[in-house]
């Protein structure tokens, strides 16, 4: 028996879902009848189930790295925006640090002219405090930003600030000698200033309450 | 998914380029099957599925954002694809018989993944079988019926997708389904 043509046609409108109903009502009228016609449109059905059957496949692993590792460099600008926005606490932490230092940077500046702690019996000389030979200086005593020269004797610590402290071999420092030079050292020696005054304070209120 | 990826392009637009791994991420695999089923070789799948996602990332400007990400996606993908076949001129086959061998075949000459179970081995030859089907099909019908019966693209994203009319998209499509129908049918 031949078949007319256009089965096959409404076959494949079938599978497309784009059949009409008056195509479907011929088509399933025909297959009724022809077993070859029945055999094609099963042979379709399956070909296609089979190709659909293909497992879906994964792409390999780490292809998202292969791919971002050739595209072409980013612009600079986008990435420091994005390194900002991803470290938020770093970001914080560096701007009070900019902040702090700026600070400190000025308070130094200011801090620039000699200062000596206030005892009557030492000599001032341009950049240099002197204790003088014989004289006895009581109490700590703190140079900043000049040369303290000990030809006497101090009873009491030296703290010299920004500068050098000279020893004459006559001289003598009953406490301790301590100089500091650099940015870093005069803040570390501000904290721990700060931190035993603190621990002063405390110390002071817990024997306070003990009374 | 659409928006997620509109919001990730228009990111990638800025500049920013980490926003584009979200949507390779998203892609791949699609991308990646076109290719393996197109080219029918996961080494070269996946050298083209890569080159697709750079092309396109290199490109993004002139994407139209109002349009459908994954169409202009594929396209791109599918033109790769036909770009190496119609390159490729295979110098040879593995069903060609070894020389100086009797009836060895290049099959046997691959490593098999003897480590599968036995009923894992009937379903893989079964796949590989499809597979090698798809993969002779003359490439203008192999990507209309990867695209359809793989992707699950319509008919309208497929002519899209190719930049076809839909006429020959339906055209292709039944052609290459009685194409594989003689080859599958006893299967």
């Amino acid at each position: 028996m031949k078949c007319p043509a256009e089965m096959v046609v409404y076959m494949h409108e079938y599978l497309d879902e784009e059949i009409s109903a008056e195509h479907e009502k011929e088509l399933r009228a025909h297959l009724q009848n022809c077993g070859e016609c029945q055999t094609h449109f099963h042979e379709l059905k399956k070909t296609i189930a089979l190709v659909q059957s293909t497992s879906h496949i994964q792409a390999p692993e780490n292809f998202t790295a292969k791919v971002m590792a050739r595209l072409p460099k980013e612009k600079r600008k986008v990435g420091v925006q994005r390194w900002f926005r991803h470290h938020p606490l770093l970001t914080a932490a560096s701007l009070f640090l900019v902040l702090m230092m700026g600070s400190v940077a000025s308070s130094w500046d200011q801090d620039h002219q000699l200062s000596v702690s206030k005892q009557p019996n030492l000599v001032v000389q341009n950049d240099k405090v002197i204790v003088p030979e014989g004289e006895v200086v009581k109490g700590d005593v703190v140079v900043k930003n000049g040369d303290l020269e000990i030809q006497g004797e101090i009873e009491g610590n030296v703290t010299v600030i920004n500068g050098q402290q000279y020893m004459a071999s006559a001289g003598n420092v009953t406490g301790e000698i301590e100089e500091v030079d650099a940015i870093f050292e005069w803040l570390w020696y501000h904290i721990k200033t700060a931190a035993k005054d603190a621990v002063y304070v405390f110390e002071t209120g817990e024997t306070d309450k003990e009374k | 998914m659409e928006t997620i990826v509109k919001k990730r392009i228009k990111q990638v637009l800025k500049g920013d380029q980490d926003a584009y791994a979200e949507v390779v991420e998203i892609y791949k695999d699609k991308v990646f099957q076109i290719c393996y089923r197109m080219l029918g070789n996961r080494h070269e799948a996946e050298d083209i599925a890569q080159e697709a996602f750079l092309r396109a990332y290199v490109n993004i400007a002139s994407f139209n954002i109002d349009l459908k990400f994954s169409t202009w996606l594929y396209r791109i993908a599918t033109n790769l694809c036909i770009d190496r076949i119609r390159k490729k001129k295979p110098d040879y086959y593995l069903d060609a018989e070894v020389a100086g061998t009797d009836g060895l075949n290049m099959y046997s000459q691959i490593a098999s993944d003897a480590r599968l179970p036995e009923d894992d081995v009937e379903s893989l030859e079964l796949q590989e079988t499809i597979q090698r089907e798809i993969s002779k099909l003359p490439e203008k019908y192999r990507s209309v019926i990867v695209l359809k019966y793989i992707e699950e693209l319509s008919l309208n994203e497929i002519s899209e997708t190719l930049d076809l009319p839909l006429g020959t998209v339906k055209t292709r499509i039944h052609r290459g389904r009685e194409a594989l129908r003689n080859q599958l049918r006893y299967v």
